[in-house]
């Protein structure tokens, strides 16, 4: 109840991993544990900032990626223009 | 001014140092309360701290001036160059993110800054959070630099740079107390106007209790929200602000019932204390959802599943609160 958090668009595909470590290192999350190859060990942290995908060399991990920020999507909402952050600076 | 031996160069490095002036200082103010936005620009071009050699590292940064000056800063006691990508006046992790701190950029930087000529190694180190927008792999196809993501803060730099690794603490992002409070006082300005208009309008309307009340719920939602994120209940920030707004409407409302109008009738009590604990914690949620973009951990399937399940909850409640207020004004 109350945690709209739970589910993300975050997939990852062991099979195709080839341990190169840049997964958890990009992560600010910490989703991936460290090992000889990369274990997806928090899905429900995952921000969807898509670091890890477009680092990937084997597409392995693939996220949609976007900016959580509710006003911004307000905002696309009510004037039709493409959603962006309208905060960041 | 002077360049390294090893460049003479035909591309300029400028010359920067980790100290801070007072016009650095305003400038960063002006920055923090949004003050011509979009104009706290670094030129974008490869710079030079220290006396650097063609074996010192390069630090890439965006051209914000909160962002370059924080690594400038960092960097102290260390040798080093700084090449700063243009990234519009954009932060690091939001440039990232729309992908202007990215991988063609880089590649470009890279090759009008003729950095190949300048360092002797093939690798540059670039804060983890401008990894959304840089694919490692390609840069080091298209430029032959290989991508090294250091920490996330530049303040962890000089350890970072001892040993090239970082500790799991030095690549997770935050959001501690200082973190939002920093925050808080611009979310307040933003929602300034509305403010202002809303209490001389419910004084006239409702006397010191009305202002009273949309003063409290909009720095409830603006101050208190932030502070308290990691303490109210539940996991949506929605459901956090709703239950602070309703403690924040409770206290008015008793502050009202038991004291400021204590003398009216108890229809009238009833029906406004319903109307406020509908109009005013709405309020507080709706702001409390807009501080998602303001946070460092809000995935969007999550902030869209939040506006689906509560957005016209919201409305609704808030507008049944102005109906039975202004039926309750004429009983």
């Amino acid at each position: 109840m109350f945690n709209s958090y739970k589910v993300n668009t975050l997939q990852y595909v062991p099979e195709l991993c080839i341990g190169c470590a840049m997964c958890w290192t990009v992560c600010p999350h910490g989703v991936f544990a460290e090992g000889k190859t990369a274990q997806l060990r928090k899905q429900e942290a995952c921000m969807e900032c898509g670091a890890c995908a477009l680092n990937c060399p084997t597409h392995a991990i693939a996220v949609q990626s976007g900016v959580g920020c509710a006003s911004g999507m307000i905002k696309a909402a009510i004037t039709g223009k493409p959603n962006e952050c309208c905060d960041c600076s | 001014m002077q360049t390294t031996d090893a460049t003479a160069a035909e591309v300029p490095i400028l010359p920067t140092s980790s100290v801070l002036t007072w016009k650095n200082r305003w400038d960063h103010i002006q920055a923090r309360w949004r003050w011509k936005r979009g104009e706290h620009r670094v030129m974008p071009s490869l710079y030079s701290i220290g006396r650097p050699t063609p074996d010192s590292p390069v630090l890439v940064s965006a051209n914000y001036t909160l962002s370059f000056d924080a690594l400038r800063t960092a960097l102290y006691s260390t040798d080093a160059y700084i090449l700063v990508i243009n990234t519009f006046g954009i932060n690091v992790w939001c440039a990232a993110g729309k992908g202007t701190f990215g991988t063609e950029e880089l590649v470009e930087r890279i090759e009008t800054s003729g950095l190949a000529k300048v360092v002797r190694h093939r690798t540059v180190i670039l804060p983890q959070l401008g990894a959304p927008g840089v694919a490692g792999h390609l840069v080091k196809q298209q430029s032959g630099f290989k991508v090294e993501y250091g920490p996330v803060r530049a303040e962890d730099l000089p350890e970072y740079l001892k040993t090239h690794k970082a500790t799991p603490e030095m690549r997770r992002v935050r959001f501690n107390m200082l973190d939002r409070l920093t925050l808080a006082p611009v979310e307040l300005l933003g929602y300034f106007l509305y403010l202002l208009i809303a209490a001389i309008a419910l004084y006239f309307w409702d006397g010191w209790t009305g202002s009273l009340m949309v003063l409290l719920a909009i720095v409830g939602g603006t101050i208190f929200f932030p502070s308290l994120l990691p303490w109210l209940p539940t996991k949506d920030f929605s459901t956090k602000g709703w239950s602070l707004g309703l403690v924040i409407t409770l206290a008015v409302v008793l502050m009202d019932t038991l004291w400021l109008n204590a003398d009216a009738s108890t229809t009238h009590k009833i029906l406004s204390t319903v109307s406020n604990l509908l109009l005013w914690p709405p309020v507080t949620a709706f702001i409390a959802l807009n501080f998602t973009g303001a946070s460092t951990f809000t995935s969007r399937s999550g902030v869209k599943a939040e506006m689906r399940s509560y957005i016209r909850p919201m409305a609704i409640s808030f507008i049944l609160g102005i109906m039975l207020n202004i039926i309750a004004r004429f009983l």
